[in-house]
């Protein structure tokens, strides 16, 4: 399938581009008055970190101790100094390092997908390690509910939250599941994504091939997919005419395409009885043999032309027999190429996607668009940070600890009149992270985080399955899908109507302030005697802070009650924090 | 509607009304009510939006290319002072208020980003997000409205895409043709507990809005506030369609295709937009239905005859059959669009691929004129061969027809102006 755009597009997207790009250039140029500025943002930074012991014992000289969270890794200096460059550059200065309440809270929900257990926070609030927080960033990359966390997002972004037919989400979540575990070089994943052959439950990589296949289409899609999500590049619009503001061409889709002309699926059916008709039994991406070596196109003059398979202008290698005696698996070839080199776009997109997963905002908007036409809010660290990725054999920990032992990482995500107006990236500035940006939860986390703050983890445990099972049930009335060749859905799981009632009075909710035995409510109550207390753990549980003054004025109001009524009473607290801007948004 | 005494403000009202509805004799207050939605639905303008999710191939509903090879396996037929598909008769007999537009030239081929042109009139931009254009008229008309409780832009089944830089409280209230809200009342809970725990609620609220972090919390306030409204509204009742006659939900749906041949999703459209009128009818200004099935890579001629074209064609008479009944046509602006249309060549596959150089939507009611094929296509339907038209164009139509100045500006977060429809002009021919 192909589609056709109008001949003017190219002149018209690039003069609306124009105003983006130069604006970014504007930023990224290199400013005369740099150093003082500089300084500037140092000596502020120097007032703003008082919270931290290391700094008070610096005596005030002319330059400060690094900020840092305790990990001694150089790459986080340099990471830091980048950051600082841009603040400077755009004369910004800094928020304040964030309290550790704020903090924990963050890191849990980015690290592992859910809010901190209220144990868990008080013993962070009290720990005096200085480097409590480094630490505790390696104790969730070991904690299970990494692999969980990150199984969902990576399923979400191959599948999609709603798999479609013929698709096997189980399938995909095994795979990632394992490979998170393992901590699997993320090269390697790709390639196994990329190349991925056989039963879709037993290979549970195919699944993402798979979802690429819903209409009959060349590969066109599974093209588009795989150079977007895996090598940041937007080149969709490419298989109809060269690309108005990249190096793109027409050809170069069509030689990506020919990778993917060997794609055959095989659906395998059963007669269910229960349902009394036949149902998917297994689905097999196969290999098809003797494809032609060239893909034909039509260039927008009318012309056929032939693409064979070529990665960047250079010729690979597909004219050859595998040990079996089958035609060699173009994917695979392609896959090999994708993530060769010192930097390839495979390690550049990676981080800059995981950038964003954990600041909201990566390098670049779109995450998935690099290139010269859409450059990089911080080109020289983007760079770097894919270069050391690789270095790294692809560790995906690692690059986790890079980011959240960051300054950056560290701050409040309370703005200041020094940053807000510059530093506003959802009214269109330029990312520069002063402060860190809200995001809102997504639907697994809110879920995840209600199952934690109501102690409905530590209950008998259901198997990954089922619990993954009872989830998807519940993400279900969400998502809509749209059935057109991308697969596209959409989720009313973001900030509307439904979710707010969904909230107020939905099953979820009404079950988390539920007061039944070994409920949260119910331990609290029981086990710790004072209201004031009682009304702290709320706060902590929920939004990872203590009650100011009027918040524990108000509260202790509400639960001067008799007896008989307190449990309502601190479920009503429970059911306005749960609801509240603060619980929903990650901050 | 002035339900509400004096020196009350309608929230405090509300509240009240929770607690003591049940000692009204219901059949008096319903009476009252209804009294009052008879001289609130007259007079109010409205949009429909038909949204043909995939891309609709209008070269074969709205602008025929009889003895072209591109021309497909249908013939027109007559409909007011235009033509447009046999497939599409009933309609045919209401064109006297509807138009074709048949020069649309829309430069995006692609889901994604035709579905944000054709409904914002701006192509994407990675520094910001423009609103779709029901968030537009909620903006603009429904905060005027002070006596709608429900959201003033709702999509049903439909792709609205985000209300952009207006806001989440002029987003997109989704449901299904079901018409049953989930989660939308507190389950018997007494009213006074309700009204503490959201008293609590307002004290976190308002401290994170005070703390310096952008938008978004004040944004998540606001819709909490429509969340509430909404469920304590008897407006609700426009979501209903199980209110309504048989005979009527039969009229929207029924094809009259052989057993088998409808699929859920066609009759799910007729649904869609009997909610759609009763929505417009309690004051709703904007309604997105929407209608899938249109990505038609293969098997183009089959699935439209049998499946999608008499699904559409019953539920289209049947809204504008109903809207000249209530004499409500005046009022509502009817759109009918895609993301794109689909290429004139036919494919290997008997199917029809991405296309926006030259295509066709629909438009009517408003007071906008009937019954006119506006613009054209070539003998194969490859360019327009009169003006070309951008969604802009439509939008700054709809504009038009509901009393929204074309002359609107909005402003960006960064304080960018941009203009309402992109600035367009409404399409002449259609405007008095």
């Amino acid at each position: 399938m192909r589609m056709w755009c109008g001949s003017r597009m190219a002149r018209w997207v690039a003069a609306s581009l124009a105003v983006a790009i130069s604006a970014s250039v504007a930023m990224t140029a290199e400013e005369p008055g740099s150093k003082d500025a500089k300084s500037k943002a140092i000596a502020k930074d120097a007032k703003s970190g008082t919270k931290k012991a290391a700094d008070e014992a610096k005596p005030a000289g002319k330059k400060r101790e690094e900020f840092t969270t305790g990990s001694s890794d150089v790459l986080i200096s340099y990471i830091n100094e980048q950051i600082r460059q841009g603040w400077a550059d755009n004369e910004v200065e800094p928020s304040e390092v964030a309290g550790d309440g704020e903090w924990i809270r963050r890191v849990y929900l980015d690290i592992v997908g859910h809010v901190p257990p209220m144990e868990d926070i008080e013993k962070f609030l009290a720990d005096k390690d200085k480097a409590k927080r480094s630490k505790l960033i390696d104790k969730l990359l070991d904690d299970p509910a990494y692999v969980r966390h990150w199984t969902t997002v990576w399923a979400n972004l191959t599948i999609g939250q709603t798999a479609p037919r013929d698709v096997s989400r189980k399938g995909m979540e095994k795979f990632l599941r394992e490979a998170f575990t393992r901590n699997r070089p993320w090269n390697e994943v790709v390639v196994d994504i990329v190349a991925a052959e056989g039963n879709y439950e037993e290979n549970g990589a195919v699944n993402y091939i798979l979802a690429q296949m819903v209409m009959p289409d060349d590969g066109v899609q599974a093209t588009a997919k795989t150079t977007r999500l895996f090598m940041g590049m937007q080149v969709q619009c490419t298989q109809c005419h060269n690309h108005p503001f990249n190096d793109w061409q027409q050809r170069q889709f069509w030689e990506f395409n020919n990778f993917f002309r060997q794609l055959t699926k095989r659906t395998v059916q059963k007669y269910d009885a229960k349902a009394g008709r036949n149902v998917t039994d297994y689905v097999e991406l196969n290999r098809r043999d003797n494809v032609d070596d060239h893909v034909t196109y039509e260039r927008r003059n009318g012309l056929i032309e032939a693409a064979y398979p070529r990665y960047f202008g250079q010729d690979a290698e597909v004219a050859k027999k595998d040990k079996d005696g089958w035609d060699v698996n173009r994917r695979e070839v392609l896959a090999k190429l994708m993530t060769e080199g010192e930097k390839p776009l495979v390690s550049l997109a990676m981080v800059n996607r995981m950038w964003s997963q954990f600041f909201g905002y990566g390098f670049t908007k779109p995450v998935d668009d690099l290139g010269p036409h859409n450059p990089a809010s911080h080109p020289d660290l983007l760079d770097r940070l894919g270069a050391e990725f690789v270095k790294s054999r692809y560790d995906v920990k690692q690059l986790v600890r890079w980011i959240c032992n960051s300054e950056a990482y560290n701050l409040t995500s309370q703005a200041t009149k020094a940053n807000e107006e510059k530093d506003n990236p959802a009214a269109g500035t330029t990312a520069l992270f002063s402060h860190v940006y809200l995001k809102s939860m997504s639907a697994e986390q809110l879920y995840d985080s209600l199952i934690v703050a109501t102690n409905a983890h530590k209950s008998g445990r259901s198997s990954w399955e089922q619990a993954e099972d009872k989830k998807r049930v519940w993400l279900r009335q969400f998502v809509t899908t749209f059935g057109t060749d991308e697969g596209d859905e959409s989720t009313t799981f973001n900030g509307s109507i439904p979710q707010a009632l969904m909230m107020m009075n939905g099953e979820l909710v009404k079950d988390a302030i539920s007061a039944q035995k070994g409920s949260f409510l119910n331990a609290i109550l029981s086990e710790t005697p004072q209201d004031k207390d009682r009304i702290r753990r709320l706060y902590l549980t929920t939004l990872g802070r203590n009650p100011n003054a009027k918040e524990q004025q108000m509260a202790a109001g509400v639960v001067r009650v008799p007896n008989d009524q307190k449990l309502a009473a601190y479920q009503d607290m429970f059911w306005a924090l749960l609801n509240s801007n603060e619980f929903i948004f990650i901050h | 509607m002035n339900l509400v005494p004096n020196g009350m403000t309608r929230r405090h009202f509300m509240s009240h009304m929770a607690a003591t509805a049940a000692t009204i004799p219901a059949i008096q207050f319903m009476q009252h009510l209804q009294v009052h939605a008879e001289t609130v639905k007259k007079n109010q303008k409205a949009c429909i939006l038909m949204w043909m999710g995939g891309g609709p191939p209008t070269i074969d509903i709205w602008d025929l290319k009889p003895g072209s090879k591109n021309g497909g396996e249908f013939k027109p037929i007559t409909a007011a002072g235009t033509q447009i598909s046999e497939h599409m008769p009933k309609t045919a007999a209401q064109f006297d208020v509807l138009n074709t537009v048949r020069s649309m030239s829309t430069r995006e081929a692609d889901h994604g980003r035709g579905r944000y042109f054709m409904h914002t009139a701006y192509v994407p931009n990675p520094t910001v997000v423009h609103p779709t254009f029901g968030s537009v008229v909620s903006h603009e008309l429904g905060s005027k409205r002070k006596e709608l409780e429900i959201p003033s832009f709702v999509s049903i089944g439909g792709d609205p895409g985000s209300p952009g830089f207006l806001g989440m409280g002029n987003s997109a209230f989704v449901v299904n043709t079901q018409g049953r809200i989930q989660n939308a009342d507190t389950d018997g809970m007494d009213p006074n507990r309700f009204k503490n725990r959201l008293k609590m609620l307002g004290t976190i609220e308002d401290s994170f809005i005070a703390s310096k972090r952008g938008e978004a919390p004040q944004a998540h306030k606001d819709v909490y506030k429509k969340a509430i409204d909404l469920m304590t509204s008897k407006q609700m009742e426009a979501f209903r369609i199980d209110k309504e006659d048989p005979k009527t939900l039969d009229r929207y749906t029924n094809a009259g295709a052989p057993a088998g041949m409808m699929g859920r999703a066609n009759n799910d459209f007729g649904r869609g937009l009997l909610m759609a009128r009763r929505l417009v009818e309690a004051g709703v200004p904007f309604v997105e239905v929407g209608m899938g099935g249109w990505d038609l890579h293969a098997n183009v001629f089959n699935t439209l005859k049998d499946r999608n074209l008499p699904a559409m064609d019953t539920a289209i008479s049947a809204l504008v059959t109903d809207l000249k009944e209530r004499s409500m046509i005046k009022d509502v602006v009817v759109v009918w669009m895609g993301e794109f249309g689909r290429t004139p060549r036919i494919n290997q596959d008997v199917g029809r691929d991405h296309w926006a150089a030259s295509w066709s939507v629909m438009i009517g009611g408003g007071n906008l004129k009937g019954g006119l094929g506006v613009g054209e296509t070539d003998a194969d339907g490859l360019t327009c061969t009169s003006k070309p038209y951008l969604p802009g164009n439509i939008w700054a139509t709809a504009c038009h027809a509901l009393g929204i100045p074309t002359t609107t500006v909005h402003t960006s977060k960064r304080g960018r102006p941009m203009k309402i429809a992109n600035g367009e002009a409404p399409i002449a021919e259609l405007i008095g």
